[in-house]
């Protein structure tokens, strides 16, 4: 399965020079670019580890750039996304989160149903991946 | 001789304003042209068309007396009020401007006319026995100021448009949904199988329509489990969260809420109700949602009735305010370029409402006042008729990006299935967020965009092929006063 999180799951694979562009989009919006991963793909898990803190005040998108691939790097096999915070009155949210790095594999979700009274189901979303330890959970 | 008939004249002469029988409300204090209106009032602009021989400052004092203390002749019992105090204020009438007979009159209630929290009690004073009122040819309420301390005694909406983001988990671009089609006849499985394929094909919601409620073809509560599972499967498939709004109207309230309290028990992150169920079922389905941490979709079935004509009625984005302050997460407002009724600058007006923290007057989009929410979020509006994957630029121009754009037809009627259909749409949109993050003139290059994207996406290629200039092009008929703009082609 292809897990479909962020704002562009649906296009084909953001090259560097994508990713570029929508960070520079950011960055003209004020708002603070960060870097995350994760191993747990869950769709309700949405903290996701910090690579970093947000770079408030960098303006240099090739240097976010520098800092996206390092993730990249250091953690094959993984999920990394790259966000957008926006701190003005009124929003105090993400803006923009996009995945940029996936695992080669992705196993995807066992939907687990308990049978419950009166025709009910108790659903559970479980990641195969999520069997194995955290840190270890994309091994080939 | 009583004590009443000796007051019937002044000093001078003059009729009093305490002498029974019929005086003009000019006279009775509903039209002072020198009222400067306190931070607190309420303000309304009513545009009114007098019957012939009716003075527009007459009919504008009739307006404000009709809708707070006035009855139709003096009665000596408001001696015993501070009715000054409780009197609306007709302040300002300035005619229309091209149209024959209209004036656009404004008016100032005092806060303490209304009860704290009451959509209900707001309604039944300001468009209450008002809009019957002989002297009036017609009368259209075409937007209201709510002051911060009235504004205060509402809930606003259960979650609000940074909430449900949070929720969802989805971020910078518009949320897409698909109303189950056809409205009427499928059985639950069938009616699961629609949502099933728009979910996993890449929407993030299905929606029950307004009339499916619980006929003898489909019940609820059988509709509300089938849906669960389509919405569970989808999930699994795609590793997003998915919704289905579950409609809770119902004809008692004591019925809704068992509906809704059904949706929560079987998971269902999102409920909905029709703006048919009154202003009172809502507020109470909002504070439910509030508590249950549900999100609250309103479909506005009916407004059309009361909203579109441009001289009698209210304005839509009078509705969207009420329902702003008494709570809903969503909001059906208008799709510029698809089937139902909407000129671009009306629909932005009332995006404004819904969306802004503060809303600056703008003729042009039909805001006659500054609109201050103090702090109360945002609603989502919802764009559904007639609109496909082609229309993705003109979409994300007209509605920005905190929106559901809601393709029924334009996903369930895709010639390669419903779920290619989800698909066209979702690559569609991402296609022009994409483009336009990246500083493209996405509205000029939209249709050259999606044409390449549909070389490596067959389902677009589709979609486009098949709906790539259906359009509905008719002229609206509530346009601005001050300029007027004619609805784009699709």
């Amino acid at each position: 399965m292809y897990v479909t999180q962020g704002t562009f799951s649906y296009l084909p694979v953001l090259t560097d020079e994508q990713i570029k562009a929508q960070v520079q989009y950011c960055i003209d919006h004020g708002w603070a670019v960060s870097v995350e991963y994760t191993d747990d793909p869950h769709p309700r898990n949405f903290l996701w580890d910090m690579w970093g803190l947000p770079m408030f005040e960098m303006r240099d998108p090739a240097a976010i750039l520098l800092e996206v691939t390092r993730c990249r790097e250091a953690n094959p096999e993984k999920y990394v996304r790259v966000n957008a915070y926006d701190s003005t009155l009124g929003r105090q949210t993400t803006a923009l989160s996009f995945i940029v790095e996936r695992p080669e594999h992705e196993p995807g979700f066992r939907l687990e149903r308990q049978e419950s009274h009166d025709r009910q189901l108790r659903y559970t979303l479980h990641a195969y991946s999520a069997d194995r330890p955290a840190g270890d959970r994309y091994r080939p | 001789m009583t004590t009443l008939e000796t007051s019937e004249t002044t000093t001078d002469g003059a009729r009093s304003r305490w002498a029974s029988g019929v005086i003009p409300y000019k006279t009775m204090g509903y039209w002072e042209p020198d009222y400067v209106p306190k931070a607190s009032d309420i303000l309304c602009a009513f545009r009114i068309t007098p019957q012939a021989g009716v003075d527009p400052e007459e009919a504008a004092a009739a307006v404000a007396g009709e809708s707070s203390t006035a009855t139709w002749t003096v009665v000596w019992t408001d001696r015993l009020t501070a009715h000054a105090h409780y009197q609306a204020k007709a302040y300002r009438v300035d005619p229309v401007a091209g149209a024959e007979n209209q004036y656009i009159a404004l008016i100032a209630y005092d806060l303490d006319l209304f009860e704290e929290g009451s959509i209900a009690n707001l309604t039944s004073s300001i468009i209450g026995n008002v809009f019957g009122f002989k002297a009036l040819k017609a009368l259209r309420l075409e937007d209201m100021r709510i002051p911060p301390h009235y504004v205060k005694t509402f809930p606003g909406p259960p979650h609000g448009i940074v909430m449900e983001r949070e929720y969802l988990n989805k971020y910078g671009r518009p949320l897409l949904g698909a109303t189950t089609k056809p409205k009427l006849g499928l059985s639950a499985r069938n009616y699961a199988r629609v949502v099933y394929e728009a979910l996993r094909g890449g929407l993030d919601f299905t929606k029950d329509d307004e009339n499916i409620n619980s006929q003898p073809f489909m019940r609820w509560r059988d509709r509300f489990l089938s849906c669960m599972e389509a919405v569970n499967k989808a999930q699994a498939e795609t590793g997003e969260i998915k919704g289905h709004y579950l409609n809770v109207t119902a004809a008692t309230m004591e019925d809704m809420y068992e509906r809704a309290e059904f949706a929560k028990e079987i998971g269902s992150i999102i409920i909905m109700q029709d703006l048919t169920v009154g202003y009172t079922a809502m507020s109470s389905m909002s504070k439910w949602a509030r508590r249950n941490g549900m999100i609250l979709h309103l479909h506005r079935a009916g407004h059309g009735t009361y909203t579109r004509q441009k001289t009698h009625g209210v304005s839509f984005r009078v509705i969207a305010k009420w329902v702003r302050l008494l709570g809903v997460d969503h909001v059906h407002a208008g799709t510029v370029v698809g089937k139902l009724e909407g000129d671009p600058s009306m629909i932005r007006g009332y995006y404004d409402t819904l969306r802004q923290g503060f809303t600056e007057q703008n003729m042009q989009r039909g805001i006659f006042f500054d609109q201050d929410w103090a702090s109360m979020p945002g609603v989502m509006p919802v764009a559904s008729g007639g609109i496909h994957a082609g229309q993705a630029h003109e979409l994300l121009h007209y509605l920005g990006e905190d929106v559901v754009l809601q393709f029924g037809g334009g996903t369930i009627g895709h010639p390669m299935g419903i779920e290619a259909g989800a698909t066209a749409n979702r690559v569609a949109v991402e296609l022009m967020i994409q483009a336009r993050n990246e500083g493209r003139d996405y509205l000029r290059e939209g249709p050259e965009l999606l044409r390449k994207a549909a070389r490596w996406c067959e389902p677009l290629r589709a979609a486009l092929d098949g709906w790539g200039d259906i359009s509905f092009n008719y002229e609206s008929t509530d346009t601005p006063d001050v300029l007027t703009t004619a609805t784009p082609a699709g």
